[in-house]
C-alpha cells in the first residue's frame, strides 16, 4: 500500500491537532510551569510541522506520485486471500481463545493459514495439531504461561 | 575487582548458561539462515522465553543468538541471492558472483571467520570503553542527560534515513507512543481512553514482536516474487585460505571492525547499516574496486567483520546510558529493566560481577562461533529447504504465545498486531522503523530529564547549556539539526549563479 506523502502528512497533521486537544484538559501542577502536557503537547506540534511539510512536498509530487497505490499482490487472488487469513487469525485468537482455549484456536488458524499457503488439506490439519501440541507442551508446560484451556477445561493435561 | 571477575567466570562457565548459549547459537544459526527472519526478530521472540531465566543465562540467550544469526545470514547470500538478514544485504550480490565462480568455500568461510574477528574486536572495544565511559557519566546530571538523549535520537534520525523529515516523523510517533499511560513525572494517566490496560503504558516488548516479526510475516504472504533455487550441490571445507586472507587483507579487517563498531555505537544504527557503509568504504579505498561486484573477496572481508563488531558496539551506549545503540539493543534494554539491571552507570560499581559476565559472554559467544559456523555451513542445504509455508504459521502462533507470556493479557496481543501493520504500512512507504523504536524506548527518559531540567532550571532556558559537558553536547546536537538547513542554503546560493 503506496500512499502519496501529502495522504500520511494529512493523517499526521490530524493526530498532532487530535492529541493537542486532548492534553488541553490535562491539569496544571500549582506552582510549576511544567505539566504532564507540555511534553505530548511539543510533539503533537512537532507532528503538525512535519506533517504539512509532507503535505506540501507530496502535493508538489502529485503529478509523478499518485494519492494511493497498491502494489502488484492485490491483484492476485491468492496472496489476498493469505494477508485475510493472516489478520484474521490474530483478530479471531483475541476474540476466541478464551473461551475456545488455546488448543483449539491454535489448531483452527494454524490449518487456516497452512491452507491459505497452499499446503494440502490433509497435510494443513495434520502439521497444524503437532505444531499446536508441540507449542502448548513448550510454553504452557516447560515456561508455565497460563494459557487458556476455554471449553476444554475439564479434559485439561 | 578479581573477585567479581572470579565471580562473572563462574556464572557464564555454569553447565546451565552454557547449555543455553549452546540451544541459542543453533536458534540463531537457524533463524540468521532463513530469509525473511533477521536477527531483531530472534531477539525480539526469544524475549518470552528468557523471561523465565535469571539474568546472566537471558543475556547469554540473546548474545549468542544475536551473533550467530548476523553471521549466518551471509549463508543465504552466498547460496541463493537472497541475504538471510539485513546485514549481509550489502555484499549478497557479491558472495553469490563468487560462488558462481566456484569459490562459494572462500566466500562463506571469509563470512565466519571475520565476522568472529571484527566481533571479538567489539567486544574488545566495549570492554575497554563502556566502564570508562560509566565512570565520566557518573557526573552527569539531568542536563547533560537531556542533551544525551537529543543527541541519540538525532543521530538516529540522520543515520537510518535518507530523508530525514520522514526519520523526525516516526521518531515523533514512538515519542507519542511513550507518553501513554502514568509513566510521567506527574503520574497523570495519559491517553489511556479509559483502559485498565493502558495504564502501564504500551508495552516494548508486544511492539517489538508486531514491527520486527509480525509485520515480516506479512511482508512474505504477500510477496509475490518466484523462489530461489540452490546453485551449490557440496560446500567443502571453508577455512582453507582464511589465514591467507587474513594477511592480505589486515587493514581491512581492522578498517571494518572500526567502523563497525563507531556505528553500532550511534544510536539508532546498528549492523546494517554497518555493512552497508564499511562494503562502500571498502570499494572506495580498495586498490582494485573494478573487482568489487565481480566475486572479489575484499568487501566480503571487510564488511563482514563491520557487521558484527556493530552488535558489540552497540551495547556501549545500552549498558552505560540506557541509550540503544541498534533495534537490537533496544529490546535488550527492556529485559536489562525485567531482570533489574537498569542500564546506567551504577550498574557498573554495584553489581560490577554482572558486567563483566556480559563481556565473558560476548567473548565466549564469538569463540563457539567458528565451529557453530562449520556446522551450520554444512547443514545450510537443508535449513534453505524448510519450507516457509510451514515455517511462518508457526512463528506466527509463537508471536501470540509471546506476547501473551509478558503479561498474560490478550491486549498485548492486539497492541502486536496494531504495531506490525502499523510498521508494514511506514516500511511500505519507506518511513524508517529504528527512530520509532527508539522514541519508544527513550520517550520516558528524555521527558523525566526535560522536566527535571526544566524545574531546575525555573524558566531560564540558559540553564540547559551553563555546565561545561551540557553545553558541548547541546552545541552538537543543534549543529547536527542545522546541517540539513545549512546544506540546503548552500546548494541554492550555488545553484543561483550559474
Amino acid at each position: 500500500m503506496k500512499l502519496n506523502d501529502a495522504v500520511i502528512g494529512l493523517f499526521l497533521t490530524l493526530l498532532g491537532v487530535a492529541v493537542l486537544w486532548i492534553v488541553q484538559d490535562y491539569p496544571k501542577i500549582p506552582g510549576q510551569q511544567v505539566g504532564p502536557a507540555l511534553f505530548p503537547g511539543l510533539i503533537a506540534a512537532g507532528l503538525c510541522i512535519g506533517g504539512v511539510m509532507l503535505m506540501i512536498g507530496g502535493w508538489r509530487q502529485r503529478a509523478q506520485v499518485p494519492m494511493f497505490q497498491w502494489e502488484d499482490w492485490v491483484r492476485s487472488p491468492r496472496h489476498v486471500r493469505a494477508l485475510v487469513v493472516l489478520i484474521g487469525s490474530v483478530l479471531f485468537y483475541m476474540v476466541a481463545s478464551l473461551s475456545l482455549g488455546f488448543v483449539l484456536t491454535s489448531f483452527l488458524i494454524l490449518t487456516a493459514l497452512f491452507y491459505a499457503l497452499e499446503l494440502p488439506l490433509g497435510r494443513s490439519v495434520l502439521i497444524a495439531v503437532i505444531a499446536t501440541l508441540v507449542i502448548h507442551f513448550a510454553f504452557y508446560k516447560l515456561l508455565r504461561v497460563p494459557l487458556p484451556w476455554g471449553i476444554l477445561t475439564n479434559y485439561a493435561w | 575487582m578479581w573477585i567479581a571477575v572470579e565471580q562473572a567466570f563462574g556464572m557464564v562457565f555454569e553447565p546451565y548458561t552454557l547449555m543455553v548459549m549452546v540451544l541459542a547459537s543453533l536458534y540463531g544459526l537457524f533463524v540468521g539462515a532463513v530469509p525473511g527472519l533477521t536477527a531483531t526478530m530472534a531477539t525480539a521472540l526469544l524475549v518470552p522465553v528468557t523471561f523465565f531465566m535469571a539474568p546472566i543465562p537471558a543475556i547469554a540467550a540473546i548474545v549468542t543468538a544475536t551473533a550467530m544469526a548476523i553471521f549466518s545470514g551471509d549463508i543465504p547470500g552466498c547460496l541463493l541471492r537472497i541475504p538471510g538478514t539485513p546485514a549481509s544485504a550489502a555484499y549478497t550480490d557479491e558472495a553469490y558472483a563468487m560462488t558462481r565462480k566456484g569459490q562459494a568455500e572462500v566466500a562463506l568461510g571469509a563470512g565466519l571467520v571475520f565476522s568472529a574477528v571484527g566481533g571479538m574486536f567489539g567486544t574488545i572495544v566495549l570492554v575497554v570503553a563502556a566502564p570508562a565511559l560509566a565512570e565520566f557519566a557518573t557526573q552527569f546530571s539531568s542536563f547533560e542527560y537531556f542533551w544525551l538523549v537529543t543527541l541519540g535520537l538525532t543521530c538516529a534520525v540522520f543515520i537510518t534515513s535518507t530523508a530525514p523529515i520522514k526519520g523526525v516523523i516516526t521518531l515523533f510517533l514512538g515519542l507519542l507512543v511513550s507518553c501513554v499511560g502514568l509513566g510521567n513525572p506527574a503520574g497523570f494517566p495519559r491517553f489511556t481512553f479509559g483502559n485498565i490496560e493502558t495504564l502501564g503504558g504500551i508495552g516494548m516488548i508486544p511492539m517489538m514482536i508486531g514491527m520486527f516479526a509480525f509485520s515480516e510475516i506479512m511482508r512474505y504472504v504477500v510477496d509475490t516474487s518466484p523462489p530461489a533455487e540452490v546453485v551449490v550441490e557440496k560446500v567443502g571445507n571453508v577455512l582453507k585460505g582464511q589465514w591467507k586472507l587474513a594477511k592480505k587483507y589486515p587493514l581491512q579487517i581492522l578498517r571494518g571492525s572500526v567502523l563497525g563498531t563507531a556505528v553500532g555505537a550511534l544510536p539508532g544504527a546498528g549492523a546494517d547499516i554497518a555493512s552497508w557503509m564499511s562494503y562502500a568504504m571498502s570499494k572506495k579505498l580498495s586498490k582494485e574496486p573494478e573487482k568489487f561486484g565481480t566475486g572479489h573477496v575484499e568487501g566480503i572481508v571487510e564488511s563482514g567483520a563491520a557487521n558484527n563488531s556493530a552488535l558489540a558496539g552497540a551495547w556501549i551506549p545500552a549498558l552505560v546510558f540506557g541509550i540503544p545503540g541498534d533495534s537490537i539493543t533496544a529490546i535488550i534494554i527492556g529485559v536489562l529493566y525485567m531482570k533489574n539491571m537498569n542500564p546506567g552507570p551504577s550498574l557498573f560499581t554495584t553489581n560490577p560481577q554482572n558486567i563483566y559476565a556480559v563481556f565473558l559472554l560476548f567473548i565466549v559467544a564469538n569463540l563457539i562461533m567458528i565451529p557453530m559456523g562449520i556446522l551450520c555451513i554444512k547443514v545450510a542445504r537443508r535449513i534453505l529447504k524448510v519450507p516457509r509455508n510451514i515455517l511462518m504459521p508457526i512463528i506466527l502462533v509463537f508471536c501470540i504465545v509471546g506476547t501473551f507470556a509478558i503479561n498474560n493479557s490478550i491486549f498485548s496481543v492486539g497492541v502486536m498486531l496494531a504495531a506490525g501493520l502499523v510498521a508494514y504500512v511506514l516500511e511500505a512507504n519507506k518511513f524508517p522503523i529504528a527512530p520509532a523504536i527508539l522514541g519508544v524506548v527513550l520517550g520516558t527518559m528524555l521527558e523525566e530529564n526535560f522536566i527535571t531540567s526544566m524545574i531546575k532550571a525555573d524558566g531560564n532556558l540558559l540553564a540547559f547549556f551553563t555546565r561545561p559537558i551540557a553545553a558541548a553536547l547541546a552545541v552538537f546536537t543543534i549543529l547536527l539539526w542545522a546541517t540539513p538547513v545549512l546544506m540546503a542554503l548552500l546548494r541554492r546560493r550555488r545553484g543561483a549563479p550559474a
